[in-house]
Order: C-alpha cells, then structure tokens, then sequence
C-alpha cells in the first residue's frame, strides 16, 4: 500500500546576516496509518518539518525537498489555493501555540462551527448541538458557557481542547498534532488522546505527534524519530525509545525527573559531546 | 514568615465565580505546587494574586501586607509571575534586549545592558538572541525570555505558571536547576502551578490539589513521593503520571 506521507530530503532555510542557516537538514522519512512521535530539544525543527507539510513555513522561510507526497499528491507543486483546499479537510495541523492560532474577536463556537461548515452543511441548530459535543468530547463540561467565551477567557488547556476539537472535526486522513496537550493535566491528557486514537483506529488517520514529553510519546505511539539541529538522529519502536542508543537521546531520558526524584540536581545534555562544528 | 497568604479566596470573571474559598500559607523561601484539573482555576489564582484578577473577595496578603485590588509597582518589584501562555505574554514587535530592559527603565534602574546579559546568561540564552523578535525564536526559547523577564527587577516571590510545560526535557532540566539555584542563593520564594507530578517532586515542598475551583487536599511531598495521597482525584492524578513512567 503507497504511504500517506513520503517526505525525501526535506530542508528549511532562513537567511541570516551571517548566511543562510537550515534548520531542517535533509530530513527523510514515510508515513502510514500509525502514530509517529517526533522528539527532539527545542530548536531541533521539529514544528518546521510539521509545517513544511502544509506548506506553512513564513517568508522569509525558504522549503525545498526532493519530494513531499501527501497521498500520491506531490505538495510541492501545489498552489496556495490548492493547498486550502487541502488543510483542514484532508491535513490539519493542532499548531504548537494554540491562543495564538485561534482568531481572537470570535467566540470559540463560533470558531468551531465555522471548521464544521467548511466540512459539512448543516442546519443552525444542529451546528450548535455538534460544537457542544465537540466541546464535551474533549472534557470541557460547561460547554454552553465555553461556547460563548473568547480565546483570552478560557485556560491554556482549554484552549488546547478547543484547537483539538477544531482539527478533528473534519475527519482529516493526517493529523499533524504540535505539542497538543502540553498544558493539559494527565488525566484530561488520557482522554483527549483516546479521541485522537479512536480516529487512527476507526478512520485510518495517520499521526505526527511532536512532544517533548518522551514518556508519553513512547507509551502513546507506534514510531519515534528524535531530532537534533535540523536533523533526524535515531528512529526506534516507541516501546523502545527508554532503551534508544544515540548519546543525545540517552542525555534527553536522564534529564526527565521522575515521580520519586532523589536528585539535587538533573543532568542536563552536554551539547559538545556530539554536535558537528 | 509567611510570604504569602491566601484566605477563602473567591475569584469571579463577571458573573461567573471560578475560585471557591481558597486558602493557603506558604513561608518565605517554600516551593508551593498548585496541581489540578485543566480549567480548575490555577491560573486565576495567580493572577488575582498579581492583580491580574480584580474581582476576588477574601484576602491576599505578600510578606504580611495585604494586597489591594488593582495593580500596584512596589508589589511588582516584590513578586513577579510568568505566564502560561509564552506566545501571548511577549510583545511581538519588541526585541529580547527590549523586552527584559523595560522593566529596568520603568523602574529607574540603571546598568541596563550588563543586566540584561546576565540574566540572559542566568537562563541559557546565548547572547545572539539578544536583538531577535519573538516570532524568531523557537517555543523553548521564547519561554526562557518570559522567566529571563520576571528575574530582572530581583523579586522576592515568584509566579510561575506552567513555567516548563513549553519546553524540552533537556532545556526544562535546565531551568529546574536554575530554578532551584536562584532560590538557594535568592531565599526566593515559588508558587508553582504545574501539571506535572515528576516536577513537582523535584522542585517543590508541598503541593495543592485543585479541581473545579476548589482546593481539594495539600500534601507534603515526601507524601507524594511515596504515593500517599490521600483524596481519589489526587490519587488518579498520580497513577497515571506514574503509569506512563519507564
Ligand atoms: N524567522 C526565523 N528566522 C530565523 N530563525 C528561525 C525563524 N523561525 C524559526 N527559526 C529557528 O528555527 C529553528 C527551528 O525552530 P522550530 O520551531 O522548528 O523548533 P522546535 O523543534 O519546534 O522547537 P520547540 O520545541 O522549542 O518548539 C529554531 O532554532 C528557531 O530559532
Ligand atoms: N478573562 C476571563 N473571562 C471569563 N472567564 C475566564 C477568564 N479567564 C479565565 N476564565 C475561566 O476561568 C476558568 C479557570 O481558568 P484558569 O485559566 O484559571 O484555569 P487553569 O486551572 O489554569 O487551567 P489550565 O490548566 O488549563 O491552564 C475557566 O473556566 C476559564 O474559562
Ligand atoms: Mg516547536
Ligand atoms: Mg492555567
């Protein structure tokens, strides 16, 4: 079966005035119908390889790949307009800065109802009995109030709920997910991620999951690549990311505190021990 | 002493009441946690607690004095907060060097550039940040500009709202220690809201459990630590953070 995603040499480029610098150096990989996790420390592009697959990256932001394939669909030569047609509907993205994505003068049913009209036409009142669902589906329980608030009313993690919602509700095939339940409780966590799951299981959705939560990408999903200045350094089963070789990785799982943490102090990573020149 | 008190605190954005009798004490150079459901009211707390908030009843008193209702300097100069949200929270068209300067300026303190360096330095940014824009930094980095920023006017008692949950395993390794050193060498104290257990049992003293408003147990750590928490929501929260560890 040809691959939901097929990505050859991806690299990102941002002109500095000390040169072009890439963020994002020649990275390889293909997707099907399973939860990849994509782990890495901050500033190893992570959120520009999700956005380079939507075609999200800002000018001056530069992409280039060898090829970028979404469903034998080659993304590299599709227009703006073609690629509206493509977000939301068939890829969306939870983007890592959810307050920042969700348009601040409409109330979030509002926002949520618009993401289901583009998906589906349906009768006033039914849109509002589907955006409270919606809302109940990722744990908000007074989602007649919620409905009504602005993105500045309502918590960090409710504002993550609300982005969920908003991707979900089209049924994408691929779900590109940045970071979208850092600022949820756990148990919250465990049930937002079951509706995600229920998607991949039911529908066949592909995932990209982009966390910095290494215990909850290598219990969650199926594959992990871990990522470091721009490149992919080691890829394993999830199951086996606590067993993973790379220095780097090693030096991510030592950092993590644990519940019942004895140490003063958490090692941190020692950066020269295998970053190039 | 006590660094800050919190007495059947009720906090309500219009008509809606989102805190329900909070109340706390945490000493001078403790390491308070606030735990809890996601929309329980954590963030509220804190900002009723910097002024953020005005709509509270109940009393709020910082190293023994009580908080009036509005913003007030000299109690910024005391107690600073970091917010959850590093997107929203740093102005997009200002500078890193602009944005930790400011504070500097409005309160007439002088050497601005050496400070700036230094706390920059304190949390990890390279000095090439300095002249950036926040769209230029990464999530990780932004973050440690906003805490980078709370640490600039030397506060007594900090704020922090979900100061890590932004950032890497490796950069929050990092900050932890910071955090931790600051408050050694600073006798600072720290109010905390998290929602991450494995942190807590690092940085903190005791812990508060929040859930729809309410405080619904405090613990001491070493409780935690031994997976002794008494309430079932609390419990449910431990199990699965200690489920998902390796
Ligand atoms: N406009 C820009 N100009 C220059 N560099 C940029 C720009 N935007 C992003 N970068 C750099 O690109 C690199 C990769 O950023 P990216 O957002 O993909 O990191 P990330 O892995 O998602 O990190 P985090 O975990 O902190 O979110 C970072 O070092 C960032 O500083
Ligand atoms: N400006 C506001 N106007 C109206 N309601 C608000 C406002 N700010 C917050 N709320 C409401 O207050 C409640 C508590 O929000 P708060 O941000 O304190 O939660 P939290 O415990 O910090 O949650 P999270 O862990 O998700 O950040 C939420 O129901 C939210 O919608
Ligand atoms: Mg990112
Ligand atoms: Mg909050």
């Amino acid at each position: 079966m040809r691959p939901l995603l097929e990505i050859e040499n991806l690299r990102v480029t941002f002109p500095t005035a000390r040169g072009d610098i890439d963020v994002v150096r020649g990275v390889s990989f293909t997707l099907g119908r399973e939860r990849l996790g994509i782990v890495g420390e901050s500033g190893s592009g992570k959120s520009m390889t999700g956005r380079s697959i939507l075609k999200l990256v800002r000018a001056p932001g530069h992409v280039t790949a060898d090829k970028l394939a979404f469903d034998g669909i080659d993304l590299s030569t599709r227009s703006e307009k073609q690629m509206r047609a493509i977000r939301g509907a068939r890829i969306s993205m939870v983007m890592q800065d959810p307050k920042f994505s969700l348009n601040p003068v409409m109330t979030i049913g509002e926002q949520i109802a618009e993401a289901l009209l583009t998906h589906k036409r349906l009768p006033r009142r039914e849109v509002n009995d589907r955006v409270h669902s919606m809302l109940e589906s990722v744990r908000i329980s007074d989602p007649e109030r919620v409905a009504r608030l602005y993105p500045h009313e309502v918590s960090g993690g409710m504002g993550q709920r609300v982005m969920i919602a908003m991707m979900l509700i089209p049924e994408p095939d691929l779900l590109i997910a940045d970071e979208p339940t850092s600022a949820l409780d756990v148990s919250v966590q465990a049930q937002v991620l079951d509706i995600i799951d229920e998607l991949v299981r039911r529908k066949g959705m592909g995932l990209i999951f982009i966390s910095h939560d290494l215990n909850l990408v290598s219990s969650y999903c199926d594959r992990i690549l871990v990522m470091n200045t721009g490149e992919v350094v080691e890829e394993c089963k999830a199951g086996e990311l606590m067993k993973a070789a790379h220095p780097y990785t090693r030096g991510l799982i030592a950092s993590i505190p644990r519940l019942d943490e004895t140490r003063d102090e958490l090692p941190v990573l020692d950066r020269s021990a295998w970053a190039k020149a | 002493m006590i660094a800050l008190s919190l007495k059947d605190l009720d906090i309500s954005y219009g008509d809606t009441q989102i805190t329900h009798k909070v109340s706390l004490d945490i000493a001078e150079g403790e390491s308070f946690a606030l735990v809890g459901e996601s929309g329980s009211g954590k963030s509220t707390v804190l900002k009723a607690i910097a002024g953020l908030a005005p709509q509270w009843t109940g009393e709020i008193r910082v190293l023994g004095k009580a908080r009036s209702h509005g913003v007030d300097r000299d109690f910024s100069r005391i107690c600073q907060m970091v917010f959850q949200d590093p997107y929203g929270s740093l102005h997009p068209r200002k500078t890193v060097d602009a944005t930790l300067g400011e504070a500097l300026t409005i309160h007439g303190i002088g050497n601005r550039s050496a400070r700036v360096e230094e706390v920059m330095g304190s949390v990890g940014l390279d000095r090439k940040f300095r002249f950036r824009f926040p769209h230029q930094l990464s999530g990780g980095q932004r973050q440690r500009v906003a805490i980078a920023r709370a640490l600039m006017l030397k506060p007594k008692i900090l704020l922090l709202d979900e100061p890590t949950s932004a950032l890497d395993v490796s950069v929050q390794a990092e900050i932890l220690n910071l955090l931790k050193r600051l408050r050694r060498e600073q006798n600072l104290t720290f109010l905390m809201v998290t929602h991450n257990l494995p942190v807590v049992s690092f940085l903190c003293d005791r812990l508060a459990v929040m859930r729809q408003g309410r405080i619904v147990e405090v613990a001491d750590i070493d409780e935690l630590k031994r997976g002794d928490l008494k309430e079932s929501y609390s419990r449910e929260l431990m199990q699965i953070s200690a489920a998902h560890a390796t």
